[in-house]
């Protein structure tokens, strides 16, 4: 699997990540060669294997629907880049 | 003996009989760390006042007699732990002013047990990379050879064990990065079972991979630190819901009898020279001892490694999605837009690897490539998971280098892929969910070698007792770097 510029740039985009134009070649380069060494897993046969998705086979534990944390808003908004009145601010979003 | 020198044991003892008080530990440490760690580069933060205050506290609870079971001990955070009150950087710019809100469980718990907590320890960014070179805050040094990487990803807390900066430390090891700089610094470490120890509070990476542990000069100050570390949590929706062994009381276990698998996988082509020599001379130890010691087979051996680069890359990729520049964290100058924000921010706050990583990830997880990537990794780790339960048939334990050569030189691996390829006999335990373990088991060279212990879920008395063994037999754990002793 070998990635171009433009793919780097709309995986980049999916991603939300700002890439210097000049880093785009080494970044298709080497994220080529990782596809194509990963690529290596498909020498062997999986088809009748059960996904694995974690380490132990267990259920996730359940609980009752209750509330079990205090609201720490200032606490936590004081380490938030930008906020007023109590609220998260970003850039315009509806003109 | 001076205090820097001494056990978890032996500082246990000597401040219940008040031979010295925690603040004279605490501070030997302290003074230390500011007089030797600019050549290492460790500690990314050490917080004198509140770690001074901490042991000025465990000196009243030992007054009093309330003394938790590693009241008044120093140790060393890996900075991917939440640390109220404390920066918590995950080694990475776009965390560089976080002040963590909350502790993480694990440092919860350790404080619980007394301990004081010495600083934050350096480490790859967002505990990806395996030679502590992807840091914001630069690469740590190697304490054996200051020209040498100390490995990855919690290298500060392996180097700062190893020139004794701090009695112990805590390590997080996704793919091996509590056991391969533990291997590269000379130092022990254990990885428990995946779920064992609590993930809340420890910056996420690959979560169904992450597991903490600590690191320390030998198996018998892991048992006590790690009996404090582990239990269950429900904050953490993976921790499991068994009692905690009581590791110290264990380590008398005896070897003999013991089944020990050397799997053929391991001892292969790219196993330097010396690092194979030093692990055989350890496997001859063991044979001494009356363990039995049976050839193994793990075929799918060679699919770890990209597996774990679909795996490990997808989770990184979707946990990382949370810094977004809006609730914690780096934010860009001047956005132009929604938009722009999000993407400077990331593009500015992370570093080219984490990048690396998160496109990776959100390439293998975009839509039409998800069968092909992320559903086949995982039909693989199932197979490599397979291959141990096999071997768990016939051996009570693993054993085999935990890293194919010894540190390496700074820059010395410039393609992401050679690496990666540093963690090749770690990275399956972690697929598997494994506990797994490194002791210093000699030297190539100047270079210390790590041995690599594996057992079967569950089995950490097993191994910790297994590598206490060992370290009654040989001296290779209480070797010093020049200059640290």
């Amino acid at each position: 699997m070998s990635l171009e510029k433009i793919d780097v740039e709309r995986i980049a985009q999916l991603a939300r990540l700002e890439i210097a134009p000049a880093d785009m070649a080494a970044y298709a380069q080497s994220l080529s060669d990782i596809l194509a060494f990963v690529a290596s897993m498909n020498e062997v046969g999986t088809d009748d294997v059960e996904p694995m998705a974690h380490p132990l086979d267990v259920a996730q534990r359940l609980r009752e629907d209750v509330v079990t944390e205090t609201n720490r808003r200032e606490e936590f908004q004081a380490i938030a880049p930008r906020v007023e009145a109590g609220l998260y601010l970003v850039p315009r979003v509806i003109e | 003996m001076p205090l820097h020198l001494r056990s978890i044991a032996e500082l246990r003892r000597g401040l219940r009989a008040r031979e010295f008080s925690s603040v004279e530990l605490t501070r030997t440490f302290l003074d230390r760390i500011a007089d030797l760690d600019s050549r290492f580069n460790a500690f990314i933060t050490v917080p004198r006042e509140g770690a001074l205050a901490s042991a000025r506290e465990a000196d009243g609870r030992l007054a009093a007699g309330t003394a938790g079971a590693l009241e008044g001990i120093p140790l060393a955070h890996k900075d991917i732990f939440c640390t109220r009150g404390v920066r918590t950087s995950c080694g990475s710019r776009m965390l560089d002013s976080f002040v963590a809100p909350y502790d993480a469980t694990v440092v919860e718990r350790l404080a619980g047990a007394g301990a004081v907590m010495l600083g934050k320890t350096n480490m790859d960014e967002f505990a990806m990379g395996s030679s502590n070179e992807t840091s914001y805050y630069g690469p740590v040094r190697n304490p054996w050879d200051t020209e040498a990487v100390p490995g990855g990803s919690s290298g500060g807390s392996a180097a700062a064990v190893a020139a004794r900066l701090a009695p112990a430390a805590t390590g997080t090891d996704t793919g091996g990065s509590i056991r391969q700089p533990a291997a590269l610094c000379g130092v022990s470490g254990i990885k428990p079972t995946y779920g064992a120890v609590s993930r809340y509070g420890m910056i996420a990476f690959a979560s169904s991979l992450d597991q903490a542990g600590p690191m320390a000069p030998s198996a018998e100050d892991l048992a006590w630190l790690l009996a404090s570390m582990q239990g269950f949590d429900e904050r953490d929706s993976t921790s499991l819901e068994r009692a905690v062994p009581d590791y110290p009381a264990l380590l008398g276990q005896d070897v003999a009898g013991l089944r020990i698998g050397l799997p053929r996988e391991y001892f292969g082509e790219g196993l330097d020279a010396g690092v194979a020599r030093a692990v055989e001379e350890a496997v001859r130890v063991y044979e001494r001892l009356g363990a039995r010691i049976i050839d193994i087979e793990l075929p799918n051996s060679n699919l770890a490694v990209p597996t774990y680069y679909v795996v490990a890359p997808a989770e990184a990729s979707s946990n990382l999605a949370r810094f977004d520049g809006v609730r914690y964290g780096y934010r860009c100058e001047s956005p132009r837009d929604l938009m722009d924000m999000y993407r400077r921010s990331r593009g500015e706050g992370f570093g080219p690897e984490v990048k690396r990583r998160i496109m990776i990830g959100t390439y293998v997880l975009s839509s039409g490539y998800y069968d092909a990537y992320y559903l086949k990794a995982q039909k693989l780790r199932r197979l490599i998971s397979a291959d141990f339960a096999r071997a768990f048939k016939e051996v009570d334990v693993i054993i085999g280098p935990t890293t194919p050569e010894t540190a390496f030189r700074l820059g010395a691996k410039q393609d992401p892929l050679s690496m990666y390829l540093s963690d090749v006999y770690t990275i399956a335990v972690n697929l598997a969910g494994l506990p797994g373990m490194s002791i210093p088991c000699g030297f190539a060279g100047r270079s210390p070698v790590g041995l690599q212990l594996i057992g079967d879920y569950f089995t950490e008395a097993r191994l910790l007792a297994l590598a206490h063994r060992y370290q009654l037999e040989t001296d290779w754990h209480l070797r010093m770097p020049e200059g640290c002793a």
